[in-house]
Order: structure tokens, then C-alpha cells, then sequence
């Protein structure tokens, strides 16, 4: 009964993985991703607060990272929330729940190297690079130090040397890529001595965290933090507590962050082609009005200056018809007078 | 030149010189502070809050308000209204003043300003939205100072110069206000990529379009509001074309803001809708978020109309300057007051008195400019030599 039991569950599970893992992929139209990127899981249930992952970020960073002025072992650091800052690539907070018992819970923060980061994506320089091994680095060289990366970044990771006259760079968690490169661990891994941080290829991750969920699910919450999270991140989390309860933000959605942007960004070429069309039109349009205006104004004027001008010619026509006219009638009269006149003088001598 | 030596001789000791030369001292002071010590020595910025008022006032408020300059343009050169062309070479002068103050300001923000040629010259990063927002405010300035020059051309005597760049003025036009459409609105598509930060009445996919509407409402109050201030300050430098037009300005483009500003108050009101934001109204946030909607958007909207309708020209002038005030309330709530909003009150921001110290002689140093040009140059008054130019 029990065994046949078991054996339908197994089948069960391993349908429901087979289903869901390409939808996983298909349904958030993620990029997929670098295929053989690495990432770190990190199952919060096994941490117990050490903060051995923090000494070990700073000795492995140490022309970046000064060592704190408060020792690692002190555990009074614990007593409040911090965030990682200029100086730290990485810290532990402690939870101190009630529900779960009065026991703590510890959970590690550093930066989750987004799979498309949104960093990379707000970054005018593109100093940031997504590299096919899974970290995401920071090109300090370019950097000209706007700071939307840290405005842009869900998960308040980046953050600046504020202090810095001249040279301030933007400090956050590398995963310690130049280490990657020479095929060794991240320094808060090797330094883990609960293996509460796995280092492994993405893929294999979430598989091993499916697992543990499936073995042990009165000891997590099901959901792998990291996974679908902004579009998936390379860092995921494991968690006996709720998620919001332990320092993570549960309302981010899954949408990667240069989806958010790229639809703006879109409509840059439709302006640049456009506008200048219309308003090179409009201008046309309002232009060719007043020259029509003033066409027809000015024929206008014209045909009025012509309609007085003929008149006038017409008058003046008739005038010196008229005037001609008068002139022969004169002269004929002149003439009449004196033909008169001349036929009265000669039939007067014949009188 | 004898003339304008004269003029600056008699007013240097003005009250108002006494006040700009303590403030440009005083900012001197405080830019030693700032270049010497780092961001961290003359502000309140941290790891939660990147960007303070040099980017919500000077930057998004900076630009807002400067878009005087391509609205104006806008209307006379491109939709021929002539009646308004007294306004244009004001709003010209202040846009190019404002986009200089803009970049002045960003000196000081940035960690690294020697860099700023960078995102064009050496490491472009094309899929950031202040790349398109950088490369727009940086080619409209170019096109605000072509703009401006012939103001100063004639002030200077260069007929040749001039006649070259009044041949460009349509070509500078057109390319002004496509500019200005990018970037006035990218200054809002810059905040998309933070959905999770900014509280929800104020986050909204049509940010990109609420900041260009509300950037034309800016720039048609800022002329009027300039244009009262200009009045009071230099009405001996006014002709009398420029003191009969004044008012038709002031009516016109007061209608044309009371439907900009309904049109923004109708789109907001989708935006609201749309993401079923309805019972965050009721909070605390919701609260602030109809203060401004009501008392900075439909107030002005309503004395706008009342105002044309009433050919009352003093309640335009004061729609205006609540209109103004709303744009500068509107970038606040955006970049800081909504922002972080899930912070606790300890991690959220306040200005350090030194920034707000830099803001004032940023601004200080662009009035100052604004005088010196006003008194010198044909802005309020037709160059005599080119009275037959328009």
C-alpha cells in the first residue's frame, strides 16, 4: 500500500517536473540564459550566522574591502538589520521569529547577478557585463558615476563611495569572478562551513532545490527565491520562513528589468521619423495658408488697380472723342461761318 | 559699448547684486566642499537613496520648466501663430539657460563629471534609458544655443553670422521640439525600470507620456510666469510691440494650458484606472496623491478657463504659477517623496542644507546670466538694424 503509494507520488512528481519545467522557461519568456552559467543557492535553513562568509568576501577582495572595526566574531553586529554599503560586499542578518519558536533565522545578502540584470540595463556606459560564467562585473573604468544603477537595481545591491573626491566607484559583490576564472569557489562559498551556500551550474541548482522542497517540504516554503524572480536570478534561495519575513521582497514580479524600459526605448525611432514629417508638415500647411492669403490679397489689389485703371482709360477715351468731336464740329462751324460770311461779303459787292 | 558700462556701473551695488554675489560666493565655497570631499561631504545621498534634489529640482524640474523654449517655438515658427512672437526670444533665452543650469548641476551629481563625453565617445550604452535622455539633453542644447545666438549676434554686430543661423530657424526648430518630445518623456521613462520602488499611484507604464504632457503645461505657465516677472523687472528694456503683445501671450497661452492641463488630469486619471489603483486613494499616500492631482492640476486647469473666459489676466498669471508649482511637486513626488516609499522613515531622504546651498547658486548663477543677457541683448526689444527680419 505504502510502496504503491510512493511509486505514484514518484510518478506524479516527476510528470509534474517534466510539465512544468519547459513551461518554467516558456511562460515568463525569460532569456534563457547563459546555458552553463553558475550560481549559488543558498538554503537559509542550514545558516547559522557565523558570518565566516563575510571575513572570507573581504579576504577575498582586499584591495577593495577594509577589514571591519568591529571583529567578525561579535555578535552584537547582529542586533540590527544591515545592508551591504561601500565597505561590505556582503552581510548576515538575523531574524528573530516568533512563530518559528524563538529560533533565528540567518540569511545572507549580496548581489543576486540578475540573469538580465538591471544594472547592465540602466548603464550609460555599459560598464556592467552579464559574463557567460554567471557573475555580473562592473567596469569601474567607465563608470562616470550617475548612479542609476543603484536607483535601478530591485534588490538595493549596488551601491557608491560617497567619500570619494575623485575616483568614486560604484562597490558591489562580483561572485568573485576573477576567482571563477581560475576555476576556484567564491570566497563566502569555500569559507561556508554549513554548506548553507552551494556553488553549481544554475540548472543543477534548481534541480537540487526542487529536491530538498520535495524531501523535506515541512522544512521549506515551496518556492526557490531567485528563480523566476526579475526574470531570474543566478543566486536562489531556500526558506523554512516566508520570504518577506526574512528580508525578501515577494512583490517583484518576473519580469526582467529591461522589459520594463525596452517599450520606451521603442519608440524613440518612431519619434525621430515622425515628428519631423508632421511638423515639417504643419509648418506646410500653415505656411502655404498665409501665401494663399496673400496671393489672393494681392491679386486682389491687382484687379482692383486694373478694373480703375480701364475705366479711367475708357473715360479718358470718350474725353478725347468727345473732344475731338467738339473740335470738328468747331472747325466745321468755323468753316461754315466763313463760307457764310464769305457768301454774304461777295452777294453784298454784287449788290 | 559705452552705454551698457554705464548701466552695469550703476547697478552693482543693487541690493539684488549684494544678495547674487554672496549666494555665487557662498557656492564657491561649497563646490570646494564638494569636489574636495566627495558626494558624501556636502550631501545627505546613501546606498538606499542615489539621487537627491539636484536630480528631482534641478534636473527634472530644470528641464520641465525650460520647455518653454520649444512650446513657444513650437507655436509660432511651426503652427504660424505670429501674435505670439514677442514671447519666443524669452523663451528661448530661458530654455537655453535652464538646459546650461541643467548641466551645471550634473557637474556636481555625478561621481566622475570629466566623464560625461563618455557614454558618445568611448562605452556607449544604448539600452539605458539615460543614454537616450543624456544624448537628447545634450544635442538640444547645441540646438538652444543656435537658437539663442542670434540675440547675441545682434547685440555683437555680426550680420553675416546672423543671417546664416535665422536661415537654420526651422530646420533648429523642428529638431528642437523632436528632441524635447524624447527626452521630456524619457525623463519619466527613466523610472519604469523601478515599479518596485516608486508607490503605485505614481508608478505607471504611461509615465514617459504623463511627463511630456505635463512638460508642455510647464512650459506654457513658465512664459507666462516669466513674462509677469520680466515685466516687473525690465520693462525699460521692453519695446512697444513686445509691451502690446504681452497680453495677447498671456491669454493664449493661457488657454492653450488650461486644455494641456486637462488633457494631463484626464490621462492620470486612466493611468489611476487602468491599474485599479482606486482604493490606495484613501490612504495616506492617496491623500497626497489628490492634493496634487486636485490643488496643482484641476485648481490651475479651473482658473485657467475662468481666467481666459473673464479676459482676467492676473488669475491666469496666478494658474500659472500653481501650475509651476505642481510640476516642481509632481518631480518630487516622483524621485523622492514616492520613492522608497517602502523605506522605513530612517532610511528615507532628506536635502543636507549644502545641497539645497548648491541648488540655490546653481540657479543664482543662471538668473545672473538671465540679467546680464536681458539688459544687453535683443530679447524684450527689436535690434533696430533687423526690425524687418520677422
Amino acid at each position: 500500500m505504502s510502496i504503491s503509494r510512493r511509486r505514484f507520488l514518484k510518478s506524479m512528481t516527476a510528470a509534474g517536473v517534466a510539465m512544468a519545467a519547459p513551461k518554467a522557461v516558456g511562460a515568463y519568456g525569460e532569456f534563457a540564459g547563459h546555458p552553463d552559467s553558475n550560481g549559488v543557492l543558498h538554503d537559509i535553513t542550514l545558516c547559522i550566522g557565523c558570518r565566516l562568509c563575510e571575513k572570507a568576501c573581504v579576504e577575498a577582495n582586499p584591495d577593495d574591502l577594509p577589514m571591519p572595526e568591529i571583529p567578525f566574531d561579535d555578535e552584537s553586529v547582529l542586533e540590527q538589520k544591515r545592508r551591504t554599503d561601500d565597505k561590505t560586499y556582503t552581510v548576515v542578518n538575523r531574524y528573530d521569529l516568533e512563530a518559528d519558536g524563538g529560533s533565528p533565522v540567518y540569511r545572507k545578502f549580496q548581489c543576486n547577478h540578475c540573469k538580465e540584470p538591471a544594472c547592465a540595463s540602466s548603464c550609460f556606459v555599459n560598464a556592467y557585463t552579464k559574463t557567460p560564467e554567471g557573475a555580473v562585473t562592473y567596469d569601474a573604468s567607465v563608470c562616470v558615476g550617475c548612479r542609476y544603477c543603484i536607483v535601478a537595481c530591485p534588490f538595493d545591491v549596488p551601491t557608491y563611495e560617497y567619500d570619494e573626491a575623485l575616483e568614486p566607484k560604484v562597490m558591489k559583490c562580483t561572485m568573485c569572478h576573477p576567482l571563477l576564472l581560475e576555476g576556484k569557489l567564491p570566497g563566502c562559498v569555500e569559507a561556508c562551513p554549513q554548506e548553507s551556500l552551494l556553488f553549481g551550474r544554475r540548472e543543477d541548482l534548481i534541480a537540487v532545490a526542487r529536491e530538498r522542497i520535495r524531501k523535506h517540504p515541512d522544512r521549506y516554503v515551496d518556492h526557490i527565491y531567485g528563480e523566476h524572480e526579475m526574470g531570474g536570478t543566478n543566486w536562489l534561495y531556500l526558506s523554512g520562513a516566508p520570504f518577506e519575513e526574512v528580508g525578501f521582497r515577494t512583490d517583484l514580479g518576473t519580469t526582467p528589468a529591461p522589459k520594463l524600459t525596452s517599450g520606451a526605448l521603442s519608440a524613440v525611432p518612431i519619434i525621430i521619423a515622425l515628428w519631423p514629417a508632421l511638423l515639417g508638415g504643419i509648418y506646410v500647411m500653415t505656411h502655404t495658408k498665409e501665401k494663399a492669403a496673400t496671393r489672393e490679397k494681392n491679386s486682389a489689389v491687382k484687379e482692383a488697380i486694373d478694373s480703375t485703371q480701364a475705366a479711367a482709360d475708357e473715360a479718358r477715351k470718350k474725353a478725347a472723342e468727345k473732344a475731338k468731336a467738339d473740335r470738328e464740329k468747331a472747325v466745321a462751324t468755323a468753316v461754315k461761318k466763313a463760307l457764310e460770311k464769305a457768301a454774304k461779303e461777295s452777294s453784298g459787292e454784287e449788290a | 559699448m559705452s552705454e551698457p558700462e554705464k548701466t552695469v556701473e550703476r547697478s552693482l551695488l543693487s541690493p539684488a547684486n549684494i544678495i547674487t554675489a554672496v549666494i555665487i560666493l557662498g557656492g564657491l565655497w561649497l563646490s570646494y566642499l564638494r569636489f574636495t570631499g566627495g558626494l558624501g561631504a556636502v550631501t545627505n545621498l546613501d546606498h538606499n537613496n542615489a539621487w537627491g534634489i539636484w536630480i528631482s529640482f534641478d534636473l527634472l524640474c530644470g528641464v520641465a520648466l525650460a520647455a518653454g523654449g520649444y512650446t513657444t517655438a513650437a507655436a509660432v515658427e511651426v503652427f504660424g501663430m505670429k501674435k505670439f512672437h514677442a514671447a519666443l526670444r524669452p523663451a528661448l533665452l530661458t530654455g537655453f539657460l535652464g538646459y546650461s543650469m541643467v548641466v551645471v548641476a550634473l557637474l556636481y551629481d555625478v561621481g566622475r563629471p570629466w566623464r560625461l563625453p563618455y557614454p558618445f565617445a568611448l562605452s556607449p550604452g544604448p539600452t539605458s534609458v539615460l543614454f537616450e535622455v543624456g544624448a537628447c539633453v545634450m544635442l538640444y542644447l547645441v540646438v538652444l544655443f543656435l537658437e539663442f545666438s542670434p540675440m547675441a549676434l545682434e547685440w555683437l554686430g555680426e550680420k553675416k553670422l546672423r543671417r546664416v543661423l535665422i536661415r537654420l530657424t526651422l530646420l533648429l526648430t523642428i529638431f528642437g521640439i523632436t528632441l524635447s518630445t524624447m527626452h521630456q518623456s524619457s525623463l519619466g521613462a527613466l523610472f519604469l525600470i523601478v515599479p518596485s520602488k516608486i508607490h503605485p499611484l505614481w508608478y505607471s507604464s504611461y509615465l514617459p507620456i504623463f511627463f511630456f504632457v505635463s512638460s508642455v503645461a510647464a512650459g506654457l505657465s513658465m512664459v507666462i510666469f516669466e513674462g509677469t516677472l520680466a515685466h516687473r523687472s525690465f520693462a525699460d528694456k521692453m519695446d512697444e510691440e513686445h509691451k502690446r503683445t504681452a497680453d495677447t501671450v498671456v491669454l493664449g497661452f493661457g488657454k492653450a494650458a488650461a486644455f494641456v492641463l486637462a488633457a494631463y488630469f484626464a490621462i492620470k486619471v486612466f493611468g489611476v484606472a487602468l491599474d485599479d489603483n482606486w482604493h490606495l486613494l484613501g490612504t495616506n499616500y492617496g491623500l497626497w496623491f489628490m492634493l496634487e492631482m486636485l490643488g496643482f492640476v484641476a485648481l490651475p486647469c479651473f482658473l485657467f478657463v475662468v481666467g481666459v473666459r473673464d479676459l482676467n489676466l492676473t488669475l491666469i498669471r496666478w494658474a500659472a504659477f500653481v501650475t509651476v508649482l505642481g510640476i516642481v511637486l509632481n518631480r518630487f513626488n516622483i524621485c523622492l517623496i514616492a520613492f522608497n516609499w517602502q523605506l522605513p522613515t530612517a532610511d528615507r531622504y532628506f536635502p543636507h542644507w549644502m545641497e539645497i546651498g548648491i541648488s540655490v547658486f546653481v540657479v543664482t548663477v543662471g538668473v545672473t546670466a538671465y540679467r546680464f543677457i536681458v539688459s544687453r541683448m535683443p530679447v524684450f526689444f527689436e535690434h533696430p538694424d533687423y526690425s524687418q527680419g520677422h
